[in-house]
């Protein structure tokens, strides 16, 4: 391994940019003669619009234009569209509503724009804002999943009867229902896996150009995958053929998944400048990100574990509500389903598994991806169920688990998913020894003799990455292919240029895919950028979510590394008057095999170029090769973490005493950044666990609607992590890469409400697990224990 | 409603007073706290601009104020209804009920008020105060403004 090759924990290459405060984020871009738009909100969960009046605002100082839903509706600007179709139980297709950019008719949600003000600066945009006048006649809203579809529940989109947008299911009925049938054992659980916003540090913003001379548009935005973006906002929005528009996506910081869909603003921002004819900016406060970006999860769950008389699980059966929010977002159908019901059989050999999911409107924000995407909110109902289980029984979680883990690889799950690779055994039998399981009674004791509650919770997750091969989600509904693409540029001087359709929002891609070209190149890592961000630079690309970048993203640039080592052996072939088949590649030295004859790269790539040396035209000028790549499978990243609490029962304040995250990512690119990808995620799973929760009142109001009333885990809140790795190479992409993004916010929820519910006594602890909560099932566990 | 208050207050004047007051638009401008203008649509309905803060939030209410289920000289219901344009909506009713107390008269109130948009986003910790002391405000500028009434 070199210094800075696969492997190598290389500080990252991007943080010099970042922490100097010179990053170049979307909210710095500054367009001549850019005007600001400001956007006037519905108050309002649910009413019709009766009347928008601009013309007050429109004479207000500054003002270039105030344009409404109905302004945007008399363009023809379409819709956005959720991109991934799926099919109710009866076979009729998902009942999606309309979601114009800004609503002309209706308000369906708190936030949702009812009109946009341009101005010369944002000061008087939004004092010309207040002078838009709107009359709403309110209508009675619903924001409970579990009431939605209620007869007499106030009805959001008239395509959608009941709100509701499908019933879907997966798996086996019938065998289930005879697994539950002859069970020795049932564990049920009733779960509500709580609403989260996404909070990236950096808000959404956009920025739109129209270039009048060759009628085209430029979008600069913050987006996780701005060809996607490019390919709905021409395709489905109509808003621009493709090769009219370009879409970048320059620094963007943190996303979440809350970045990958395409949203109203960026539209009307696009619509505007060409309106207008000049450029428009906006950038999104908190306040607005509270409202209006995408939020996660929001699961209301009824579980079923069936087990035998030795303890091996049987059957698993699972009835979701999924609350969808207002509309439907890119990608919220694909996250209650596909991403979630084909995960519920974890880390386990489970014969039989039946999950329906039905997916509701709701006067709310709309939800879609959120870290991990509907795996946390599977791993939670298995890690939960598995848990509670072993306590029923009287065995030990662990042991449970070790008896009910695949064993044998490639494993068949009942629920879509072909388990390639993995060694379940050794990442839990490694995280119980790391974090001194066989001690814990001692811990316990010690604590409670300091009048606290001591709890272990496990979680061995597993989650389906390296999303994906493009067939087999074009099976299953999803409107596009999930390859990804590269192209690497040789210059002349021998310095490398990735363009990647992947994006990094934090990931440190412009480190581990430079890594990837210095190991294989044998050139310093100093002489390789990363491009990315740009549909008119990079030649195409599916973006960056699922943990896909590694697994997907750096494989094509393997392929397109394997064609430039191709066509630079053939360049040296001509340069030492070889064949190119007799030459050797190695630490950046082209070899006749046999021989002493040698030529260096930056000699090759010279040669590449000048041609001087090709005869006869057999061999085309330049190094510069491109690959699509497309995954032969899910990856399918897992391990244990541990959670081990201390709780103060008199107050209900959790402490969390030890931390143990053991994961199996397939191999390594750089273990430094895998490790704070770990860090991140168990923080924010940390904080759905404990502190964060979205609330609506029964109004539709966003109660917790800014830092004050919802709360951010924070340093004080986290342990010092003790993280470490086991390794099964992935069988199905070239690096042997599964993805790392996710696994944190996947796991830990689980691990730390098992360990919460042992340390009371008590099974009932809702997320967010907040002192009030915790201290009332801690009363209720001891009383329990009392009688 | 999202939210709601009560409270009563003995009051230095008769009951008829004491109701014409309540019925005085001049009155109301006077006590209703951060009342701008009140205008006389109807003998029962008024249209107000009312600037209140709320927290981070503060902005200038343009809305209706309507007197319902007249009792005289019992009581009423007095009903407020604002646009604070992107600041949010307010909407707030208070029942009063007014009986004969020794030399004057006690007024007893029940109140409920519910906010939407970014007062309620931001504003949430601490509406239920500001309503119970925009509430309280007003009937003490009453009880206040009561002393000089004929």
């Amino acid at each position: 391994m070199s210094a800075t090759g696969i492997g190598a924990a290389v500080r990252r290459k991007e943080d010099q940019r970042f922490i100097t405060g010179s990053g170049n984020y979307t909210s710095d871009i500054t367009r001549p003669g850019e005007v600001r738009a400001y956007f006037v909100r519905s108050p309002h969960a649910h009413a019709t619009i009766k009347k928008v009046n601009t013309k007050a605002a429109e004479k207000m100082p500054g003002v270039v234009a105030v344009l409404t839903g109905a302004d945007l509706a008399n363009d023809k600007i379409g819709g956005l569209i959720c991109g991934w179709a799926i099919t109710s139980k009866d076979g009729t297709p998902m009942k999606m509503g309309a979601h114009p950019a800004v609503a002309a008719d209706k308000v369906r949600c708190v936030g949702d724009a009812v009109a946009v003000v341009l101005a010369e600066t944002l000061r008087q945009a939004r004092d010309a804002a207040e002078a838009v006048e709107v009359d709403y006649g309110v209508l009675p809203s619903v924001v409970d999943p579990a009431k939605a579809a209620a007869k007499g529940a106030p009805q959001i989109h008239d395509v959608a009867p009941n709100n509701m947008i499908y019933d879907w299911h997966l798996g086996d009925k019938a065998a289930t229902d005879a697994a539950f049938a002859s069970a020795k054992h049932v564990t049920k659980l009733d779960i509500i896996n709580n609403r989260l916003v996404p909070n990236a540090m950096e808000p959404r913003a956009a920025i739109a150009e129209y270039d009048q001379g060759n009628d085209a548009l430029t979008l600069w935005n913050t987006s996780q995958n701005p060809h996607v973006a490019r390919l709905v906002i021409s395709a489905f929005v109509g808003m621009a053929p493709e090769h009219k528009l370009r879409v970048i996506a320059p620094d963007v910081g943190g996303g979440f998944g809350s970045k990958i869909f395409i949203y109203p603003e960026e539209v009307v921002a696009l619509w505007a400048a060409r309106r207008v004819k000049r450029p428009v900016k906006w950038v999104s406060d908190r306040s607005e990100a509270f409202l209006t970006d995408a939020h996660g999860r929001d699961h209301v769950t009824k579980a079923e574990l069936a087990l035998d008389a030795n303890h091996k699980i049987t059957g698993l059966r699972v009835h979701t509500i999924a609350n969808i929010g207002a509309y439907m977002s890119t990608f919220s159908s694909s996250v209650p389903t596909y991403l979630y019901a084909t995960l519920l059989s974890g880390q386990y050999a489970i014969p039989a598994i039946y999950a329906e999911v039905d997916a509701v409107y709701t006067n709310t924000a709309p939800v879609d991806a959120y870290r991990g995407a509907g795996r946390p909110e599977a791993t939670f109902v298995v890690e939960r169920l598995v848990e509670v289980a072993a306590r029923e029984l009287g065995v030990d979680p662990a042991e449970l688990r070790r008896k009910n883990f695949v064993k044998s690889f490639p494993h068949q799950t009942p629920v879509i998913m072909a388990y390639d690779a993995g060694d379940y055994d050794a990442s839990l039998t490694k995280a119980m020894n790391m974090i001194d399981y066989k001690n814990f009674g001692q811990r316990k004791a010690a604590s409670e003799k300091n009048g606290k509650l001591r709890g272990i919770g496990f979680s061995t997750y597993i989650e389906a990455c390296g999303i994906a091969p493009s067939q087999a989600v074009g099976s299953l509904g999803a409107g596009v292919g999930l390859w990804e693409s590269a192209e690497v540029r040789v210059n002349p001087t021998g310095s490398v240029e990735i363009l990647t359709g992947s994006h990094s929002h934090g990931q440190g891609h412009e480190t581990t895919f430079a890594q990837l070209v210095s190991d294989r190149l044998g050139v310093p890592i100093e002489t390789v950028s990363i491009v990315h961000g740009d549909t008119d630079k990079v030649q195409f690309g599916m973006g960056t979510y699922g943990s896909r970048s590694g697994a997907v993203g750096m494989s094509a640039i393997v392929k397109a590394l394997d064609k430039i080592e191709a066509k630079a052996k053939k360049v040296a072939g001509y340069m030492m008057e070889a064949s190119g088949d007799d030459i050797e590649f190695k630490d950046g030295k082209f070899t006749v095999k046999g021989t002493d004859k040698s030529v260096g790269w930056g000699d090759v790539t010279l040669n590449a170029y000048i041609a001087h040396k090709f005869t006869g035209g057999q061999l085309e000028p330049g190094l510069k090769e491109g690959a699509f790549y497309d995954p032969t499978n899910f990856t399918f990243p897992a391990g244990c973490h541990i959670a081990e609490v201390e709780i103060d029962p008199e107050t209900g304040k959790t402490t969390i005493a030890n931390w143990v995250a053991v994961d199996d990512f397939g191999n390594i690119i750089n273990p430094m950044i895998v490790e704070g990808q770990v860090h991140g995620g168990i923080a924010q799973g940390v904080g759905q666990a404990l502190l964060e929760g979205a609330h609506y009142n029964s109004d539709g109001q966003l109660v917790t609607g800014s830092f004050m009333d919802y709360a951010m885990p924070r340093a004080a809140d986290l342990p010092s992590f003790k993280v470490d790795t086991t390794l099964t190479p992935c069988p199905s992409n070239p690096l042997g890469i599964k993805g790392c993004g996710e696994a944190g916010a996947i796991a830990s929820p689980a691990a730390l409400i098992n360990a919460i519910t042992n340390a009371v006594g008590h099974e009932n602890v809702p997320m967010p697990a907040t002192p009030s909560t915790v201290w009332k099932a801690a009363q209720g566990g001891m009383k329990k224990a009392a009688e | 409603m999202a939210l709601e208050m009560s409270g009563e207050y003995d009051l230095p004047q008769k009951r008829e007073i004491v109701w014409r007051a309540l019925n005085d638009p001049a009155m109301l401008e006077k006590c209703i706290p951060g009342c701008e203008t009140l205008d006389k649509l109807s003998d029962t309905e008024f249209q107000a601009t009312v600037k209140l803060s709320i927290g981070p939030v503060s902005a200038r209410f343009k809305g209706k104020v309507k007197l319902e289920d007249i009792d005289a000289p019992n009581g009423y219901k007095i009903v407020g209804e604002g646009e604070g344009g992107v600041a949010g909506f307010a909407k707030a009713q208070a029942s009063v009920a007014l009986a004969d107390e020794g030399e004057g008269c006690k007024l007893t109130y029940k109140a409920e008020a519910a906010t939407g948009g970014k007062i309620a986003q931001l504003g949430q910790r601490l509406i239920s105060g500001s309503a119970k002391k925009t509430a309280d405000r007003f009937f003490e500028n009453f009880v206040e403004a009561l002393k000089e009434y004929k």
